[in-house]
Order: structure tokens, then sequence, then C-alpha cells
């Protein structure tokens, strides 16, 4: 690391009042050629050349951004981070992203502000309970951490929940994994950026995929708004944009993009020190570091790229909000926001080889894709680079929706998608 | 967020309706000749257009009827809307 952050350049700068700091990650010129070329420069993105240049020893790799870097669905979501998924191959993917997760500031010499708080999911009906008991069990097989709490352990837990019997859907208990929790949006896709810069990874932004350039059944390059760059392999990692850039290359995919969206309230004291998740109301809450509530709301029905999401959504989710904790009744709430989210029919992602050589697709994350950001980037690199899935993603392949082997975590994942 | 012009019924809030997707994807004709390609074709493969969408809705809140609307995905603004079993408007790609 060229510029190593410690509480000694901490120091060394607080006495030139900070004005010296040098610029975390560098804004070149696209070259005319590069050995890979990452379309998208969110944290998958980021990610993703970060493990090509550290793992598979690629060093002429650029990141096209048509915005800034973090700009989209990683500075949109909810920052939870958890890897209690039912399916044996979801929770080996998810659980390797999470094992990273716990390193991540360590690795990236940058404060991701990763925090362990929790990450409980309320059963709300019998139905609920049944299938997030199995999921307890079917994680503790994987080694993922979980337990069930009965409601009087979900109140001791967190206590501002309202365990009422009398409410519309009472709280009949919820599982726990204390591994799981938040960690600093913004942070991740800034520390990814600056370990890959520093390593020779041109990150360009404001350079918006015009066109991918196909010689018969493999890629040759990509048009951009900064002109034609060459490449023979290009990673796709577009987030809710997937399809248009596959579109591009003649390619469909089973993507449908909608907007999800979320919202923060006014600052408060600390007054929830976990994460906690709804699937039958739909509702999620955590508290971020400077104190706002941050809630989590569902997606609009039908495609869309607004980037705005409809007010009946947020309105169903408030009002679950406030039923399940009515300390928070007379909050304001400051800010609301949508992004895109591409979603699977199944709910699970796709990182995998297409049948166009050297075009490679990490997508489909749908509404949870921040938790795998380092998993996601780590896998998709080796894919990239190796030509072949990981074991890890191997599962993930686009051929699967013509095989019928489906990873259907619709049910399955914790919160309804 | 929008209103939608249903057919029947004329304009309601987006909220009363539900999204079919993608409309004119054509169910299999023979689907015991269909190869494994063709099911995942039908069955999972979407053009998720940004701009111009053919898709299909369903007053679920109201006449429980379907139709079809033309509406650009990225202002989510409907430029027609067109009963079942019509043609498509030709003036849009």
């Amino acid at each position: 690391m060229k510029n190593k952050y410690s509480v000694f350049s901490l120091i060394k700068n607080a006495l030139s009042q900070h004005e010296n700091w040098q610029q975390a990650w560098g804004n070149p010129e696209p070259k005319k050629e590069y050995d890979a070329i990452i379309v998208g420069g969110g944290g998958h993105g980021l990610a993703t050349a970060y493990y090509l240049a550290k793992k598979h020893n690629l060093k002429n790799i650029a990141v096209l951004e048509k915005g800034w870097i973090g700009g989209g669905n990683t500075g949109r979501n909810t920052t939870i981070i958890r890897s209690n998924y039912l399916w044996d191959a979801s929770a080996g993917l998810y659980d390797h992203a999470l094992k990273l997760w716990e390193n991540l500031s360590q690795e990236l010499n940058y404060n991701v502000m990763f925090s362990q708080r929790g990450v409980m999911n309320l059963a709300h009906n019998l139905q609920d309970v049944r299938d997030l008991k199995r999921r307890t069990h079917a994680n503790r097989l994987n080694g993922i951490d979980a337990v069930w709490l009965n409601t009087e352990e979900v109140k001791k837990f967190c206590p501002i929940i309202n365990t009422s019997p009398d409410i519309r859907y009472p709280v009949l208990g919820g599982t726990l994994q204390r591994r799981a929790g938040t960690a600093r949006h913004d942070a991740v896709a800034w520390g990814y950026a600056r370990g890959a810069s520093d390593m020779g990874v041109d990150i360009i932004q404001n350079c918006e995929v015009k066109g991918i350039k196909r010689n018969g059944d493999k890629v040759e390059g990509i048009e951009t708004t900064k002109g034609f760059i060459k490449t023979n392999k290009i990673g796709v990692v577009a987030a809710g944009h997937s399809s248009v850039i596959a579109n591009m290359a003649g390619l469909k995919l089973p993507l449908e993009s909608k907007p999800l969206q979320a919202l923060v309230s006014e600052p408060v004291k600390p007054i929830i020190d976990t994460v906690v998740m709804s699937n039958a109301v739909h509702a999620y809450v955590s508290q971020s570091d400077k104190g706002e509530l941050v809630i989590g709301a569902g997606t609009d029905s039908y495609v869309s790229y607004t980037q705005r999401g409809s007010h009946n959504i947020v309105e169903e989710t408030l009002k679950a909000i406030l039923e399940l904790y009515p300390i928070f009744s007379r909050m304001k709430m400051l800010r609301q926001w949508g992004g895109i989210v591409d979603i699977c029919p199944d709910a699970s992602p796709i990182i995998s080889k297409t049948n166009i050589k050297g075009l490679y697709f990490n997508c489909g994350w749908g509404t949870g894709g921040f938790k795998a950001t380092p998993g996601s980037g780590d896998l998709f690199a080796h894919t990239i680079a190796n030509d072949e899935p990981h074991k890890l993603n191997a599962a993930f392949n686009l051929n699967r929706f013509v095989s019928g082997d489906l990873v259907d975590e619709h049910g399955a994942a914790a919160v309804a998608h | 967020m929008f209103l939608i012009n249903c057919p029947f019924c004329g304009d309601r809030d987006q909220s009363e309706f539900s999204s079919g997707g993608e409309a004119h994807i054509v169910r299999p004709k023979q689907p015991t000749e269909l190869s494994d390609d063709e099911w995942a074709e039908y069955l999972f493969m979407r053009k998720n257009i940004k701009g111009i969408q053919f898709e299909r809705w369903n007053h679920v809140h109201g006449c429980r009827k379907w139709f079809n609307v033309v509406r650009d995905t990225s202002n989510d603004k409907i430029l027609s809307v067109y009963k079942m079993g019509e043609k498509p408007p030709v003036n849009y790609k």
C-alpha cells in the first residue's frame, strides 16, 4: 500500500491541517487496450477488479463506471450482512463473503466499519415458525451460526419490539445470526477502489458503455462515451442495468429490474443495537452510526428503471414498522430513495460465463447483493481469470435456467423478494 | 407511482393493478416438442427493456380483467393501452 493509513499518518496529517492527504484512487483516461474490463464501478465490480489484480496477477485492468463509483445500489442499500440462507449452495456463497467481511478492514487498510451486531428474523405465523426453524437447522448443518428465539427471548434481545399477542401479526419467535451485522456501504466501494488503484487498476468514472463489439462468438472490445476500448475479457457487474448491457451483446438474461426503496429517519440516540428483519410484514430496521433509523421497504411489482419507487410501498412498510415499534411513531423520516435491483426467477444470483467467449456476468443479486460484495468479487475474479467457476459459484451459472437446477431461495431466504 | 387507464374502468391508481410482465410471449403450442433451451427462453428469459416495453397488466383490485400497456420503463410514462388479443400499436418499436 503506497500510502498506508495508520495512527501515525493521522497524526502527521493532523499537523498539516489535513490538507495533504493523498488522493485515494487515480482518475486516469482509458488506455486503448486492457486484459480485462469490468463494467460497473459498484462494490461488486471494484471487488472483482481488486481480486483479479491481487490473486490472479492480472494488472492491466479497467473498471468502467457510467456515474461515480459506489453511486448505484452500493450507495442505496440498507447495509445488512448475513449468511443464514437455506440451501447449501447459497450458504457456501454467502458465508464465504461473511468470512471475508470479518477481515476486510485489515485486508484493505480501510475501515469498512463492519459491525457484527447480529441480525434477527421475526416469525409472525405458524408457517414462518416452521420455515425459520427449518432454516436454523439447515444453517447449523452448514456450520453457520443460527439460533431460534422464542417470543420472550426476542423481547429480551430487542426490548423495543412490541411482542403483544394482540397486534395484527404477533411475534411468535425469531432466528438470530450473531455473526451477521452491517458495514459502511461507501467505505466498501472506496476501500476496494483504493486497493485496486494501488495495484494499477484504472478506475474510469463518467464513462458509459454504449456497445459490446463481438466477432462471432467472442468479444473484441467495448464502445464507450470515451471511445472504443479493446479487450477480450469483459466482466459485467451492472446490477439493475445488466439486461441493458446483455442486450448490447445480443444476449437475453432471466432478469427483471425493479425499484427497491429504503429510507432513513432523523438521527436519534442509540435505541436499537441490532438488525431486525421481518419477512411476513416486510419491514426491516437498524440504526446507523450517525443515529438514523435505516428502514428497508419492498420492491415495486413492475419493471422500472426510475430509481424512485411507489409511495404505497413505503406506506405499507411504515405501517408494519409502527405496529412492531410503537416507540417510533413520532419520528420524522429524512430521506427516501430507490435503487434498481435485478431479480432472478429463483432469487439467487448469476456469477457465470456466457455462451459468448470472454463475456462474463455477475448479476441477479436482486434485493440482497450488498452482503455478498467481497465474496462476489472474489468468485467472479476467479471465474474471469480461469474461464471456469470456483466451486462456490458453480451452482450459480446461467445454464441452471436451462437445466432446471435452480437455487430456489424465494421462500427460503430470510426476507421476501 | 402512476395512473393506469384501464380500458374497462378508466384512470385508476397503479396500486389497484398487478403487473403481468412482458407481453406477447406466446405459450408453446406443442409443449412436448420443446427443447430445454426453448423452455428456458419461454419461462425465464426476458427483454427487461430500459425504454419502451410492451407489458400485461391485470386490474386485480377492480374489474380483474387483463389488458396490454405500452410503457417507457425509464420514466414510467404510459404511451398506449390496448385490449388482450388486439394487435400491438405499430408506432412503437
